[in-house]
């Protein structure tokens, strides 16, 4: 397993809850999209799974690490491993591509060449392959306040491609991408997973994107799974409720929503193609 | 029945802070006011007649400036020494504020993100490190240099040291404000990404804040200079040396020369801190 969540729920303060009794798994190599409304706790989701943000209650299980029950340095080491691509790149203006890039290892770099690294860069080959996957190759040496929008994101993916992570997971990794580079991006971060083995988690606004590129699609809402399946299985009504109107999800009586998940398990999966 | 329709839109449309804003200003004007009366701050007496008077006669035993070779010399030697101080002192400062300020800041807080088990003793660790540096600056650079020129006796030594201890508290507080206070988004990233706090300062923080720290950091060294003048008042020599000498010998044109090339190594200053934050935009 490359993650495991048993009944995770996060509250914001005493009233919000952002997720609830979520329980959710990915095999190592899957590829998973999570689509919602804004506010439905994808971004909570994806930090518990990055172990930035600690859950009230439930389990956690990252790379086979329970990640709030294991001493600092292990923690460190296991947050190296995870690759997080941030809705909005944190990358500071003056910094260089390069150097922006650099840092994705620096929690497996010894802290010395990684010092040194900022008189003389140790690696360029590897950042510059980093970006040409991602067709920006040719900014390595500009300043990150020279890039366009859509630049800057793609290289925030080119440091988490760099960084070589056991775990992808992305926030909005598209969202400043028009639909040719968001499908560019998007199977770039795919093929990662494929080729290592590793498993990717990505929210998406862009329902197309996901339906279209995903093996597996979760619907999250007000904090609960909706339904967690292949696209194929993913119908219209399903979509429509996923992203029905505030009101109209008021108005229903609070346990409805858990009796009415979806769940495709891969032995259901199976049982139903055959 | 719903309200009037009037009624409702001038609910909305009054700004709910505004009261709490006056009443603030009110505050602030009556704690003001005997704290004036206390400074016996009164602007008037300024440009009485008799006041102008006296000081017009003062200020005229400033004029002419001297400026001749001899003294241009020793103003010149003393300029370097001054310089030399200041920098010494402000390299000392720098060297004992950068570890503290590292320390103390909450930017770089590993256990904001967790775990969250060691937040509290890390907390105290800072906190015991505030108190240190509060001491440093609550103790004005004049005491320590009173108290250092019985250890090193007479000349610019006590005056370096006095320099890097009080201006390294106040270094370290600005330092950790700076660094709190700028975007801290990306050494919060890299330290989810499990980069180490000393990795994550230098790759996420100082790109952002390096301009801010260097401009403040020429701002102090201005002070610097302004103070080891009033040091030299107490014997630590340079500029103040040579400025109270000449003050005790009634010599109002050696004064105002020093006090000309006091000008100008702020001017310098400014010209220094303008090029080097030019250079990190």
């Amino acid at each position: 397993m490359s993650f495991e969540l048993d009944a995770v729920e996060v509250r914001h303060g005493e009233a919000r809850r952002a997720l609830r009794a979520v329980s959710l798994s990915g095999r190592a190599g899957e590829q998973i999209a999570i689509i919602g409304p804004s506010g439905a706790g994808k971004t909570t989701l994806l930090r518990v799974l990055a172990t930035s943000l600690r859950p009230t209650a439930g389990r956690v299980s990252v790379l086979g690490t329970d990640p709030w029950q294991v001493p600092a340095s292990r923690l460190r080491r296991l947050r190296s491993a995870i690759g997080m691509v941030h809705q909005t790149p944190p990358l500071p203006p003056r910094q260089r591509v390069i150097d922006a890039i650099i840092a994705g290892r620096l929690g497996q770099w010894p802290a010395w060449k990684s010092l040194l690294s900022l008189l003389y860069p140790m690696d360029i080959a590897g950042p510059r392959d980093a970006l040409a996957r991602l067709d920006v190759a040719e900014r390595l040496f500009d300043r990150c306040d020279r890039l366009s929008g859509g630049q800057l994101q793609r290289v925030a993916v080119a440091r988490v491609l760099y960084q070589r992570p056991d775990l992808l997971l992305a926030d909005e990794p598209v969202s400043a991408l028009d639909p040719t580079l968001a499908d560019r991006v998007a199977r770039e971060l795919q093929s990662e997973s494929a080729r290592r083995g590793i498993s990717l988690v990505a929210s998406l606004h862009a329902v197309d994107v996901a339906l279209r590129w995903f093996p597996r699609v979760v619907g999250l809402r007000d904090g609960i799974i909706l339904f967690d399946g292949p696209p194929a299985a993913v119908s219209d009504r399903m979509l429509h409720n996923l992203y029905a109107a505030e009101s109209a999800g008021a108005e229903r009586p609070a346990s409805e929503p858990e009796a009415e998940v979806l769940t495709f398990r891969p032995s259901v999966r199976a049982s139903r193609t055959v | 029945m719903p309200p009037a329709p009037s009624e409702a839109t001038a609910e909305v449309l009054r700004d709910p802070a505004a009261l709490r804003r006056v009443l603030w200003a009110l505050a602030v004007m009556a704690a003001l006011w005997p704290l004036l009366r206390l400074a016996e701050f009164r602007p008037a007496s300024l440009f009485s007649r008799e006041n102008l008077r006296v000081s017009m006669n003062f200020m005229a035993s400033f004029l002419p400036p001297r400026v001749d070779a001899d003294f241009l010399g020793l103003a010149g030697r003393a300029t370097v020494e001054t310089l030399a101080m200041a920098s010494a002192g402000i390299a000392l400062a720098i060297m004992v504020a950068a570890p503290l300020a590292f320390m103390i800041t909450q930017s770089l807080s590993v256990s904001r993100i967790g775990p969250s088990r060691s937040r509290a003793r890390a907390q105290g660790v800072r906190h015991g490190i505030r108190v240190l540096v509060v001491s440093l600056r609550g103790i004005p650079e004049l005491v320590w240099a009173l108290v250092l020129v019985r250890v090193f006796g007479l000349g610019p030594a006590s005056a370096v040291v006095a320099l890097g201890l009080t201006y390294g508290g106040m270094l370290a507080k600005v330092y950790a404000e700076i660094l709190e206070s700028s975007d801290t988004r990306p050494a919060r990233a890299l330290q989810e990404a499990g980069s180490g706090r000393v990795t994550a300062l230098v790759y996420g923080l100082l790109p952002g804040a390096a301009q801010e720290l260097v401009s403040y950091t020429m701002y102090r060294w201005e002070c610097a200079v302004r103070a080891s003048v009033v040091m030299g008042f107490v014997g630590a020599g340079g500029l103040g040396q040579l400025m109270d000498q000449s003050m005790k010998m009634l010599n109002g044109g050696e004064v105002s020369t020093v006090l000309v090339v006091f000008l100008a190594l702020v001017l310098a200053s400014e010209a220094i801190s303008g090029g080097l934050r030019r250079m990190l935009a």
